[in-house]
């Protein structure tokens, strides 16, 4: 049976699923709409977190960023991680506790203004926009490349499969979906790393195998690091275990992306979903596990894979090289250039040329000639294809591959069945789709409740909103959907990087001084908020956008890192003009008071949040 | 509602969840921007390795993940224990 077949059975099986789970739990209400009803089971919500936290970029760039950059990847591996705890024990359960429906509620109500509350929900839409234009994306070229449709057409199946189940079902209906969501990824990524495991360290768990033996093809077994070190440092590359990047930045990078997000409302609002306070506990321990999962698997599979492509194609002739090279070249993920002519691919890293450059072609992605192009122009002596710029001669580096390539080559070149493909390609579109729809739903609410309902029209009905919330739903996705087809360039990518720099400088100190300090003020949060979003987007424009040199850095940290600055600015600023400024009313106070206890154990039944109007 | 915890309950539950969660924000902290970055030369090369793993490297790819596990799971213990201590847990 041919590759595309167990692609459309699995593919196909899976949306079955989804969809019928969808129309199965779909929402009646406002609060079944947002919440969930307050109704889900510590472990399902711990599950549909865990889906709608991977999302597409996750699943399938990470382990490539870590096989490229070794120990420097780290920094993701902690940051998204290491998040979860701040998120777990500084925020949700307050935030739970509190009993409303969105973020933007909390801050507004706690900083009892409505200028605070409009500069959340900015906040809000703009976080969650950058990242669904991304995830429209991912989902586009997955399906082009499954059917080979365009990607504009991919894009449209995509949003329409979003919007029948995230605009129709609300939050109930996701939930359920991405619990299954959950459970496709989860094998999908394990399963391929299991397979690679056995093939080179003959030891059925990844993660022993990481740190025991290399056994495939050598005489004698040496231990798999120092295999991985040898190859980097034999061709020109740093140290696999080593790194490059300096510790401060390295260090700063890695607490943006931890308080970035704890501050990310999409993740926020999912604790929203359980019974009560205790639930939220259990919930998030079990998103962690089930994220951990995932991320313990991704160094290993970054690893394996960076071995066997190295071992697979180094010194090879383009014409014994394996078929899925081909395949990969066809869809231009990956690229070779025969810069001396011999006819074998060569790989080499920054250290084997005086420029210390690696790129095989001028320009940072593959440009191919038109289709129509005359054949010499496009396929090279030995039958590659052949690109349109340039090549790069400072260096020998002859070969290019994306970062996407890694988990999706894995299989092909471990020589895994067409089913293991099959599943993973199922497992990349839950991804896309259960973050996408996760997304859609935050930006919906913040549209239709924070916006129209708390500041716009203050007498809008329970129906009108849902109506409004589907409405929003709809147009949120068009925007995504139009800018997935026509995404302005590198922008989204290096927004999306940001958005956790925007969100540690803005929401997390905010929320956090709204818990944990009874004295701070509306003035001092909106100074502080202000001072910390501005400084981190002016630095973040200046270096990408107006040309700043990396020698012009502030103390060496790269803009991915400067959300940890304007954190600490954001809270001094707030703290050092609430001193100045009145102190907060008596009720807020009280609030604050309030949302620090667990649930009053004579209330009945632990009450659902309630959509409060 | 006679049965609110008294106000002494209220304000010892909240002492000792601000003093578990500076002991678990430290932890946490130790494990991952510590070890992970900070100290991860020492741990290179003064400590035994993990498998064949120097234990600073190991600490940033696989160790500190587990230890964020580890940390929730005594948070959801430790703060269901003290709400039973404090009165807060539901008498059904």
């Amino acid at each position: 049976m041919s590759q595309d077949y167990w692609n459309y059975i699995f593919i196909g099986l899976s949306f079955v699923l989804y969809i019928g789970i969808a129309v199965r739990s779909r929402a009646g209400s406002t609060k079944e709409y947002y919440t969930a009803g307050g109704g889900v089971s510590p472990l399902a919500n711990g599950m549909a977190t865990a889906a709608d936290w991977m999302s597409a970029a996750t699943f399938i760039s990470m382990a490539g960023t870590i096989a490229i950059s070794g120990y420097d990847a780290s920094r993701f591996l902690m940051g998204w991680t290491g998040g979860f705890v701040l998120l777990t024990i500084l925020m949700v359960p307050f935030l739970r506790k509190f009993g409303k429906a969105t973020v933007p509620d909390f801050i507004g109500d706690r900083y009892y203004s409505k200028l605070a509350r409009a500069v959340a929900v900015l906040c809000a839409i703009f976080i969650c926009m950058t990242y669904i234009m991304g995830q429209m994306r991912g989902v586009g070229v997955v399906f082009s490349q499954l059917f080979g449709i365009g990607i504009p057409a991919g894009v449209a199946t995509g949003a329409g499969i979003v919007f029948v189940y995230a605009g129709m079902g609300g939050m109930k209906g996701i939930t359920y979906t991405q619990v299954a969501q959950y459970c496709v990824m989860a094998f999908a990524y394990t399963i391929p790393a299991i397979f690679i495991a056995i093939a080179l360290t003959d030891n059925f768990i990844p993660q022993l195998g990481l740190i025991g033996d290399y056994t495939a093809g050598a005489k004698e077994s040496i231990p798999f690091l120092t295999k991985i070190n040898n190859i980097n440092t034999e061709l020109g590359f740093s140290e696999y275990t080593s790194g490059k990047m300096s510790k401060v930045n390295m260090f700063c990078i890695t607490a943006a992306l931890m308080c970035g997000t704890a501050g990310l409302p999409h993740v926020i609002v999912r604790f929203f979903t359980v019974k009560n306070v205790r639930a939220v506990r259990s919930s998030a321990c079990w998103t962690l596990l089930f994220i951990a999962v995932i991320y313990l698997t991704a160094p290993t599979i970054g690893a394996f894979s960076r071995v066997n492509l190295i071992e697979k194609l180094n010194n090879t002739s383009y014409s014994e090289a394996p078929a899925w090279f081909k395949e990969f070249e066809e869809t231009g993920q990956m690229a070779w250039v025969d810069k001396n002519n011999d006819g074998k691919i060569q790989y080499s890293g920054p250290a084997k040329s005086e420029a210390g450059t690696s790129s095989p072609f001028m320009g940072s992605k593959p440009v191919y000639p038109a289709y129509d192009a005359p054949k010499e122009q496009r396929i090279g002596i030995h039958g590659e294809r052949l690109l349109a710029m340039k090549a790069d001669m400072t260096n020998p580096n002859e070969l290019w591959f994306g970062n996407d390539i890694m988990v999706m080559a894995n299989p092909h070149m471990g020589g895994l069945p067409k089913w293991v493909i099959a599943l993973l390609m199922a497992g990349c579109i839950a991804a896309a789709l259960s973050t996408a729809a996760g997304l859609l739903l935050v930006l919906s609410t913040s549209i239709s409740h924070d916006l129209m309902k708390k500041i716009i029209k203050p007498d809008l009905t329970d129906k009108e909103e849902v109506r409004y919330a589907r409405i929003a739903s709809f147009v949120a996705l068009g925007v995504a959907a139009y800018f997935g087809i026509n995404p302005p360039s590198a922008f989204i990518a290096k927004t999306v990087a940001f958005a956790f720099g925007l969100a540690a400088s803005s929401f997390f100190p905010t929320l956090l001084m709204g818990i944990f300090s009874k004295k701070m003020n509306k003035e001092g949060a909106i100074a502080g908020m202000l001072a910390g979003i501005s400084f981190t987007l002016g630095y973040i424009i200046y270096f990408q956008f107006l040309g700043g040199k990396p020698e012009q850095y502030l103390l060496g940290i790269s803009p991915e890192g400067i959300g940890c600055i304007g954190m600490l600015l954001n809270f001094a600023v707030a703290f050092l003009v609430s001193s100045f400024t009145p102190a907060p009313p008596q009720e807020v106070v009280d609030m604050v008071e309030s949302i620090r206890l667990p649930d009053n154990p004579n209330d009945e039944g632990d009450s659902a949040p309630p959509v409060v109007h | 509602m006679s049965e609110q915890p008294s106000e002494l309950h209220c304000r010892r539950y909240w002492q000792k969840n601000i003093t578990l969660v500076m002991i678990l924000l430290g932890v946490w902290f130790v494990v991952s921007l510590g070890a992970g970055i900070l100290f991860r030369d020492w741990l290179d090369e003064s400590l035994p390795k993990v498998g064949n793993a120097p234990l600073g490297f190991w600490m940033a790819q696989q160790g500190s993940i587990i230890c964020f596990v580890i940390i929730l799971y005594v948070y959801k213990h430790m703060m269901n224990k003290l709400e039973g201590e404090e009165g807060f847990t539901s008498k059904k």
